[in-house]
């Protein structure tokens, strides 16, 4: 059970949350452009890290706001959390 | 039996002041307060307690402790009933009811124990081996093993006793209250640290209690008293006794079983029988104490073989005698106080057999005063005895302690045997922890290790959990580390800390013989058979043998994780607690590796058995999930509705009259929608406001259709799509102005679309200026629907022109309602769900039912009729409109529906490219189609599948599935719709239904069996 510092509520436990999967996903401008690989890669294919994973949370049982978190997926360390939009942080391997 | 014949005269925690009476077997007994069942058994003589899982062995107790393998039994009558509790953890009460398990007719004549005779038929996988084939008796087969081998019966009727669950927090949690564990919370709480010391017993002290150890000058029990009575007075402090820690999760979030009242006959009024505690801790500090091993040897489990560390609790803790005729087998230093304590308590002690070369100097002096003979370099070969251990066999190992040198040295009569194989930390909570575990070589044991949790755990191990098993290194080690938890969390000391305890016997032990299975007295060495010495057990409660293990080394088992599924060693409700380590010493021995190549078997929670009860806690019955109830339930229920849980909410299916069935009534209600006027409450519809300058421009992306065109005043059908162009919710919207919409949706999904449309705004177009509110319990609805909806609406609100040219399908308007609540003023949407004239009325929730019985009474002179959600099923089926999740799944585009004209070519939205993809193009996909069976009579099935001929044989390939499946008064038949390959072109073509072994005739139609006049089916514009 994570203990999750929500930016705007604080230190939480993990089942006030949801995980949205991998961050740093960003929807193609000109989809009708693409081809059905790119396209696809787009919706279905998703990083399956051991070790530092960049995965949106959204804090659904409280201020309902998501945010990005930079956590390892071997020790569960929560590494950085920081919000949408920013670039992903420098975080220790 | 109903003198307590093993109890002695003084000594031990017990108030033999009183008598407490109790029921084992049927047999009553006494013991006393401060007694747990087991120590009460020993003390009225009993010895045989169980019989083994497997064999059906007779077996007594070996433990004083959780790590009891044998002492299993069903605790409590009727619905209070649990089985598998360990005796020696039940602290006895007057009134106890307890029987022994696994035995047929009785415990002391056992039929399952020809099993035992039988037993080379039985070998470690005998499962996997014996019962292979054939395939189709394994049914009977598992009745058979099920009721021969196996634990207790649960309870055959619901529980009466309430469970609770709470959530803490704390600086430090501290777990055991040893030495170790005391003064680990004593220093922490001296910092003001706010701290929570758990412990699994009655008493705080562990081995205190039971060892005889002293401190400062004083038995160590009444150290441990005092360090209680300052925690209990601090305010900052949390005492948890009868508490199991019992899970390790991540980020320091730990799970406490404690055991309220379960010293009780029943619980107190108003009082939990267990509370399950989740403490998140800053700070944690394991002390959680050493069990002591049994050694492998021949007919080890003989009632009468005991713990030497169990034997020494018993006498001291509990003042019972276990024994007339004492042998201590050791490979370490801590049977001599146990050897010695059995002594001063008048047992006969007729020798300690010394594994090792050497014994321990310090304590020959006392030994030899107290007359106990020592026998250095021996080891018990076997014992005597079925029931009860009548003897010993002594003889020499060579010195890889593989074999015996010179054959039996001689036999010595006694009736107890205390075995002391060295000591295990109980690291299973710092391994769930993620901490890794290391091989120390000299004391036989893992201890903590550096491991993947290093980093994000804050755990620290303190006392023989961390391989320090002197009592000096326990009290100082343990302060030292209780203190440093509480720096780490925050807190320090002012001043000086407590005065630091002293040990009277500071030295350490000395490191055992590690010889993980005693080799029998027979030619071979070996203890596979009984013309061999016996079985040698390591697993007690799984009954595995020695011989099982090398039998799986030599069947070519290598990984300890598979030998221990293969062999079910460590897998009985103590985790191997006592058998872990000789497990993996012997299957190292047979691999000829070296034990750490052999590594050790993943701990996970729970450490200890916790209940469902207490996992439920308060969320049982009524209180298992929260239901939802529109403000109309009342009337419902008054009306005598039957109900129909939608999500968590409970809406009316329909609304029976007296004498009728669900059919009559469905098609009674679906009949009266369409002839005259009928009523239904569409309050649990999803509602979601929408504001913003950006809106238009938001449900323009998020909807297949266009909407920037939508005029104030006007409604509009929507479909969503995820981004891989399935359908995932349906519904109309709004314009309520410029910039503010009102979003209906599904009722089973109205918080997984404000949560899409949340992740949308706040994660990919933030840019949009754009506010989402759910409204859905904010507003009542009530949906009128039929040819005299229009009629009966005029009543009441006169004001309002109803005329289709005023008030056109499709658009909503605001009215006041005259005579409603003094002038209610509600929105108004022609919108509909049945293809028939529909006006849903919208009013502040709390006028719900005001609203409700308006109408009612304005309705009586057309027979207004309330329709439930089963009728509604009907009525919009027969117009061909889908339910998302009943005709989609999750794998359906608009155009599987044929609504691919919702689906806008001019602008993107969420999951249009998908719709383009090969395999969304393909002509062969599911398509919605109509089915009429030939038999105007039958309806079939929801979910029976669609064939090609006219044989429901398998194997078959199924073509497609029925949907949505009723019988319609308005058509006069049933009808179906369902999802077919290709079924856009198959309208006309015959198909068969197959289900129940039969193969129905119908013919495939166009998904919509009736056109009302009044609403044109223009929804989908």
């Amino acid at each position: 059970m994570l203990l999750i510092s929500c930016p705007w509520c604080g230190d939480r436990s993990e089942e006030e949350f949801s995980c949205g999967g991998e961050a740093h996903i960003v929807r193609p401008v000109t989809p009708q452009d693409m081809d059905d690989q790119a396209w696809g890669d787009y919706v279905f294919m998703r990083r399956n890290e051991k070790g530092v994973h960049f995965e949106r949370w959204r804090h659904g049982n409280g201020c309902g706001r998501w945010f990005n978190v930079a956590r390892s997926t071997v020790t569960h360390e929560i590494l950085a959390i920081y919000q949408v939009g920013d670039d992903r942080p420098e975080v220790p391997e | 039996m109903t003198d307590a014949v093993h109890r002695l005269e003084n000594g031990g925690r017990i108030d033999r002041t009183q008598r407490l009476s109790f029921h084992f077997d049927g047999e009553t007994m006494h013991g006393h307060p401060g007694d747990t069942l087991a120590s009460a058994l020993l003390a009225n003589g009993v010895r045989l307690v169980g019989r083994s899982f497997k064999y059906h062995r007779p077996r007594g107790l070996m433990a004083a402790g959780g790590e009891e393998p044998n002492g299993l039994v069903r605790l409590r009558q009727g619905g209070r009933a649990e089985p598998n509790v360990r005796a020696t953890e039940i602290i006895l009460y007057d009134g106890l009811v307890a029987e022994s398990q696994n035995r047929w007719p009785s415990l002391n004549f056992d039929l399952g124990a020809v099993n035992d005779r039988l037993s080379p038929l039985f070998p470690a996988g005998f499962y996997y081996k014996t019962f292979m084939w054939p395939a189709s008796l394994w049914p009977t087969y598992e009745a058979v093993i099920r009721r021969m081998a196996g634990l207790g019966k649960a309870a055959e009727s619901a529980d009466p006793d309430r469970y609770e669950k709470q959530y803490a927090h704390c600086d430090v949690l501290v777990v055991g209250a040893g030495p170790a564990g005391l003064a680990a919370a004593h220093w922490a709480g001296r910092t003001g640290a706010r701290v929570i010391l758990a412990d699994e017993g009655a008493e705080l002290g562990g081995a205190l209690l039971g060892n005889g150890q002293r401190i400062d000058g004083r038995p160590g029990m009444n150290w441990a008293a005092g360090i209680g009575a300052e925690l209990a007075r601090a305010e900052n402090v949390r005492l948890l006794p009868r508490t199991i820690v019992a899970g390790y999760y991540d980020h320091n979030a730990l799970t406490l079983l404690e055991r309220v009242a379960d010293h009780l006959l029943q619980p107190d009024q108003g009082q939990p029988r267990q509370r399950l505690w989740q403490v998140r801790a800053k700070q944690v500090v394991l002390a959680t104490g050493a069990l002591e091993r049994p050694l492998v040897l021949a007919n080890n489990d003989r009632p009468g073989v005991m713990g030497a560390g169990a034997v020494q609790t018993y006498i001291n803790r509990y003042g019972v005698r276990p024994g007339r005729r004492a042998v201590l087998f050791t490979n370490n230093d801590s049977a001599y106080p146990a050897a010695m304590d059995l002594a001063k308590a008048g047992v006969a002690v007729a020798a300690v057999v010394e594994l090792r070369a050497q014994a321990p100097l310090r304590y020959l002096p006392e030994l030899e005063q107290l007359g106990i003979e020592l026998l250095v370099d021996r080891a018990v070969l076997s014992v005597t005895g079925r029931k009860s251990v009548t003897g010993v066999q002594i003889g020499k190992l060579n010195e890889a302690g593989d074999g015996v040198v010179a054959g039996l040295e001689r036999r010595i009569d006694c009736d107890l045997l205390c075995l002391s194989g060295g000591w295990t930390p109980s690291l299973h909570l710092l391994s769930q922890s993620g901490a890794g575990l290391q091989w120390d070589a000299a004391q036989g044991c893992f201890l903590p290790g550096p491991g993947r949790a290093a980093a994000s755990q804050a755990v620290r191990v303190a006392g023989a959990a961390n391989g320090d098993f002197g009592l000096q290194d326990c009290l100082t080690l343990g302060a030292e580390a209780g203190n440093a938890a509480a720096n780490d969390a925050g807190h320090r000391r002012r001043g000086r800390g407590p005065r630091k305890p002293a040990a009277d016997d500071a030295a350490a032990p000395l490191p055992p013989r590690p010889i993980w299975s005693i080799p029998g007295p027979g030619r071979n060495g070996g203890n596979n058979s009984g013309s061999n010495g016996g079985k040698a057990f390591v697993d007690f409660q799984s009954d595995v043998t020695a011989a099982d293990l090398r039998l799986a080394a030599r069947e070519g088992y290598r990984s300890i994780e598979h030998v221990k599924r293969y062999t079910t060693t460590g897998m009985g409700t103590d985790q191997g607690r006592t058998s872990n380590i000789n497990a993996l010493g012997i299957v190292a021995q047979a691999l000829d590796v070296p034990v750490p190549q052999v590594g050790h078997t993943t701990f996970r929670p729970p450490f200890s058995p916790v209940t469902f009860g207490a996992l439920a806690g308060g969320q049982v019955g009524p209180l298992l999930d929260p239901v939802r109830r529109t403000p109309m339930h009342g009337w419902h229920l008054a009306a005598g509705a039957v109900f129909e849980p939608v999500g968590q909410w409970q809406r009316p299916y329909y609304y029976p009259k007296a004498g009728e069935d669900m059919a009559a009534a469905v098609d009674r209600e679906s009949l009266a929608a369409r002839t005259s006027v009928g009523l239904m409450d569409a309050t649990t519809l999803g509602k979601i406001d929408i504001q913003g300058p950006d809106a238009a421009e938001f449900l323009n992306r998020i909807y297949t259709n266009g909407w920037k065109g939508l005029a104030v005043g006007g409604c509009r059908y929507g479909l969503m799509l995820g981004e891989d162009g399935m359908i995932f919710d349906d519904g109309v919207t709004a314009r309520l102005g410029q910039g503010h919409f009102h979003m209906t949706t599904t009722t089973g999904n109205a918080g997984h679309v404000l949560d899409w449309l949340e992740s949308w705004l706040q994660t990919e177009w933030p840019e949009l200026v754009v506010y989402c509110t759910s409204v859905t319990e904010q507003w009542a609805v009530a949906a009128l629907c039929g040819p005299n909806a229009r009629r009966l609406l005029a009543e009441l609100c006169p004001d309002l022109d109803l005329s289709p040219a005023a008030f056109p399908y499709m658009t909503w308007q605001t009215a006041a309602l005259p005579g409603v609540a003094g002038g209610l003023e509600a929105r108004i949407f022609r919108i509909g769900f049945t293809g028939e004239l529909s006006f849903e009325i919208n009013v502040p929730a709390g006028h719900g039912p005001t609203l409700w019985q308006a109408l009612m009474a304005a309705g009586e002179k057309y027979a207004i009729t309330p329709f439930g959600t089963e009728a509604m099923h009907v009525l919009r089926a027969e117009v061909g409109f889908i339910i998302v999740g009943q005709e989609t799944d999750g794998t359906t585009t608009p155009e599987d529906l044929g609504l691919g004209r919702m689906v806008s070519g001019k602008k993107d939205f969420l999951g249009k490219r998908s719709l383009s993809r090969s395999d969304s193009m393909r002509q062969d996909r599911p398509a919605l189609v109509g089915l009429l069976t030939d038999d105007p009579g039958l309806r079939v099935p929801e979910g029976a599948q669609l064939i090609a001929g006219t044989n429901p044989a398998p194997p078959q390939r199924g073509q497609g599935h029925v949907t949505s499946s009723y019988h319609s008064p308005n058509l006069g038949r049933t009808f179906a719709l369902a999802m077919l390959e290709g079924g856009h072109g198959r309208h006309g073509e015959a198909i068969h239904i197959a289900y129940d072994g039969r193969a129905v005739p119908a013919t495939v139609t166009a998904p919509r069996f009736l056109d009302p006049v009044l609403e044109a089916p223009e929804r989908a514009k």
